[in-house]
């Protein structure tokens, strides 16, 4: 991939993220942050599908970005063929499972299997 | 290693006399056989108008004629004498002592470059990062075949990149550029903002080329905006505002 | 760093005392982006813990829920206030927004591109980002 497509998806992904968990902290403040937290509201908002759905985005969002933005911190301070690699494979591959980590509780709560 | 001498012991052939006078700390370093780089203290006598440039000469002239400083047209047009003065990068020629507001003045050699000896460094990777972005214009007709003998332009068309093409290629913004500080395969604003100098020049087709060989890993995305860049250009080339610019032909912004 | 290339390193890229608010920004930017992440793969971890029930939820809820809790993400809400606002003067930026206009420069070749309108919008991330860590720490202990 180009460096300037992987950037305009680094720039997208910022832009949808800032949207998306201002949506997500405002609905912790409406509440009360203190009564946001507790098991029976936090348990009914991952219930919520479209909550849900914002959610897995948030974190399919933010990995994105996230990991790219290390990627490009670690490929400024050390250069070398070997090294690049293991960079861009090993955030790559940190930015799957985080996702795969992040979605298996998203699901499983959300079917209700807690 | 230190060492302090007074030029006053030599009065009978100094050029410069005056009563004001700093201490001038050169960093000195020869790779075949030291380590790592050691100061040695002068006291130096300046004028209001005496640059940076001729205190080293005069150090070198009546103390010590190894120290080892690349220069020649002593008026900011060679870039030749770039260096890290009191800690910033800055030409030697251009930079009155008196405008340093310090009684110490500290000369180091550019980071960012490989050091030959003293103050002098290696340009080959400027010089190599430069020519990579094609530093020409790049048409499929030429001037020899065309019947108009020039390429005209209006004062508009001259505008967009007339500032640019002050870039003395003094290397100051590489030394500047936090990226470059630790990533050494960046091509660095120097040849980005050349990059740019040639895609805004209306009498060029190469804009296409050029935007490829710098949209790679450490191509023109490694640049952050700092700025610092543009803060130490000694010609007012501002390469950080070129290289954005360049960024948003990538983005879609331009065409 | 190797005295060969004469990079000047990590000590150099984090410098922010020479060139000015924008180097302060380039080194903000880089160490908010590098906290957001952290904080963000340990939110991912803090919040798997609903699969442990009410028990593992609550248990893990009141190792957070301290005053150092409340604290780091005082300093969280701050650097994700300063991502995002200064994230998005340099995405302005590197479009071309605001960076000035190509002319012939005149002695002492101010940079055009070092103008204030970036100043403004470096300080307004800061300013900001303190203002959302005060309001984030009245939520947090006001309550």
């Amino acid at each position: 991939m180009r460096e300037s497509t992987i950037m305009k998806i680094h720039y997208g992904t910022a832009l949808a993220a800032v949207a998306l968990v201002a949506v997500h902290i405002l609905m912790r403040l409406t509440m009360g942050f203190a009564e946001s937290l507790e098991y029976e509201t936090v348990l009914a908002n991952y219930k919520f599908i479209p909550y849900a759905v914002m959610l897995e985005l948030i974190l399919i969002l933010l990995s994105i970005h996230g990991f790219n933005g290390l990627r490009v911190i670690l490929l400024e301070l050390k250069q070398g063929q070997a090294y690049e690699k293991a960079v861009s494979y090993g955030c790559l591959a940190a930015m799957f499972g985080l996702i795969a980590y992040g979605s298996r509780t998203i699901i499983m709560t959300n079917m209700g299997m807690t | 290693m230190a060492q302090v001498s007074h030029i006053a012991d030599e009065q009978g052939s100094t050029s410069i006399s005056s009563s004001k006078s700093i201490t001038l700390r050169i960093a000195r370093y020869n790779p075949e056989h030291d380590d790592s780089s050691q100061f040695m203290e002068f006291t130096i006598p300046y004028e209001r108008w005496t640059t940076v440039l001729e205190a080293i000469l005069e150090v070198k002239k009546h103390f010590d004629h190894s120290v080892a400083v690349r220069y020649s047209c002593r008026q900011a047009t060679c870039g030749s004498c770039g260096m890290i003065i009191n800690g910033k990068p800055r030409l030697a020629c251009f930079t009155k002592i008196s405008e340093l507001n310090s009684n110490v003045v500290t000369v180091e050699p550019m980071n960012n470059f490989p050091i030959i000896r003293d103050l002098a460094v290696k340009f080959e990777r400027l010089f190599d990062t430069h020519h990579k972005i094609k530093p020409y214009l790049i048409r499929d007709d030429t001037e020899l075949e065309s019947n108009e003998k020039e390429f005209l332009q209006s004062p508009e068309e001259v505008e967009q990149y007339i500032q640019f093409a002050n870039c003395i290629k003094c290397g100051l913004c590489n030394s500047a550029c936090p990226t470059m500080a630790t990533d050494s395969s960046f091509v660095g604003p120097q040849a980005l903002a050349q990059a740019y100098r040639y895609v805004a020049d209306s009498r060029d087709k190469g804009k296409d080329s050029r935007l490829k060989i710098i949209d790679e890993s450490h191509g023109i995305w490694r640049c952050h905006f700092a700025g610092s860049c543009s803060q130490v250009c000694p010609k007012g080339v501002d390469p950080a505002m070129g290289i954005q610019f360049l960024r948003g032909y990538l983005l879609g912004f331009r065409s | 760093m190797t005295q060969d290339e004469h990079k000047e390193g990590i000590k150099g890229m984090a410098n922010p005392s020479r060139y000015g608010i924008e180097r302060v920004a380039y080194w903000l930017m880089r160490l908010s982006g590098l906290g957001l992440l952290a904080y963000f793969v340990a939110h991912i971890y803090e919040t798997s813990n609903i699969l442990r029930g009410q028990v593992g939820w609550d248990e893990f809820l009141e190792l957070t829920q301290t005053t150092e809790g409340h604290l780091f993400l005082a300093i969280v809400i701050a650097m994700c206030v300063f991502h995002t606002v200064n994230g998005i003067r340099v995405m302005l930026g590197h479009g071309g927004v605001g960076v000035g206009k190509p002319a012939r420069p005149d002695y002492p070749y101010d940079p055009a591109s070092q103008n204030y309108r970036h100043k403004i919008g470096i300080y307004s991330a800061i300013v900001l980002a303190a203002i959302a860590m005060m309001y984030g720490l009245a939520v947090m202990f006001g309550e």
